[in-house]
């Protein structure tokens, strides 16, 4: 066979009528190359993080108008910072889509350095919600201090940590690339970062849009 | 039939289709081009962009409406998100990406409306708190 990836064992031809059920019945055990449902099986982790977020939404819209006489969105959320936050995310999104053309293309050097461009935004990030925390913190909104800033820093510093999980993969692949190069299975774990990084600029769209600008409507 | 014959024979009716190669099996994922991802960062600097603006000046003097236009915006990008960069279709994996993103759209409305319609409702109940009732 011309295609090395496809191996079918089969001893036997089965009568026509088995053949003609394969169509919808898959009969025969054929090989499935290493790692071929790892997108899939990914797509299902993301798809249970999402409702993971959800339910700290949930919190979040149930719990965002209880102040405990403390104080709010309108006294806390500095919308100048967020709209930096939201552009550096924003930024890091096109750089990963960078490298992701960059590894099509197959070219090692390039796909490292896009990714380590997705790294610095992705760390600017960082840095700018840990800025607005410490500032928050400092101003003694801490998570203690009402239901609203607990469900707040639960939701938001969910997604830090998951942004900063995202480097520590990202940072691990540039060294996995640059040990082995483009290999399929680096290729795969890429394609499952790009996946992850996209996902986390996703659930930002509702952090900013629900939790920064609706609070400032409230 | 030879051996060989049968061989291709399974080979295209295990895969269901005339190209096994088809986007989705074995660890294919639908790729992006630099029209995708361009196309997709400047839909969402726009998508962005307007929200901020219309809280950030009050250009609209009524809050509800302000709200319901951002949460509109905010709906399109997810769907701008999903399609530029996740590179989301009915087609990748055979559907089943797009099933499960469904099933968990689904969850994630009723969890979160479902939360707030409960809650709402018991602090409504709650809420006449007058000095002589707490006694």
């Amino acid at each position: 066979m011309s295609d090395a990836t496809h191996h079918h064992d089969v001893s036997a031809p089965l009568p026509a009528s088995l053949t003609k059920l394969g169509k919808f019945w898959d009969l025969n055990e054929h090989d499935h190359p290493e790692g071929h449902s790892t997108m899939l099986g990914f797509w299902i982790y993301l798809m249970s993080d999402c409702l993971i977020f959800a339910m700290l939404f949930a919190a979040f819209g149930v719990l965002g108008g209880n102040y405990a006489a403390g104080p709010g969105p309108r006294e806390l959320f500095e919308l100048p910072l967020v709209a930096l936050n939201t552009s550096m995310l924003l930024f890091s999104s096109i750089t990963y889509g960078f490298a992701m053309l960059a590894m099509q293309r197959g070219s090692v050097g390039q796909t490292q350095l896009w990714l380590l461009v997705t790294a610095v935004f992705g760390a600017a990030f960082l840095s700018i919600e840990l800025y607005e925390f410490a500032n928050l913190i400092h101003e003694g909104a801490t998570p203690q201090r009402s239901a609203f800033l607990s469900a707040f820093f639960t939701l938001v510093g969910t997604h830090g940590l998951h942004v900063t999980f995202g480097l520590v993969w990202l940072f691990t692949l540039v060294v996995q690339v640059s040990k082995r190069g483009l290999i399929q299975a680096n290729k795969r774990r890429l394609m499952c970062l790009s996946l992850f990084w996209h996902f986390l600029d996703v659930v930002w769209i509702g952090v900013f849009t629900f939790v920064y600008l609706m609070g400032m409507l409230r | 039939m030879s051996a060989k014959n049968y061989n291709d024979l399974a080979h295209t009716h295990a895969h269901g289709d005339a190209n096994p190669h088809a986007i989705g099996h074995h660890g294919e994922e639908a790729h992006g081009s630099m029209r995708d991802y361009v196309i997709g960062f400047v839909l969402s600097v726009v998508l962005t962009a307007i929200p901020f603006y219309l809280v950030m000046s009050g250009a609209i003097a009524d809050k509800t409406t302000t709200a319901l236009i951002i949460a509109g915006f905010a709906v399109v990008q997810i769907v701008v998100h999903m399609v530029y960069f996740l590179h989301m279709n009915g087609k990748a994996e055979g559907g089943w990406n797009m099933l499960a993103l469904i099933f968990t759209a689904v969850v994630v409305l009723i969890v979160i409306s479902g939360s707030m319609w409960v809650m709402y409702h018991m602090n409504h109940n709650m809420m006449p708190m007058h000095a002589e009732q707490m006694d």
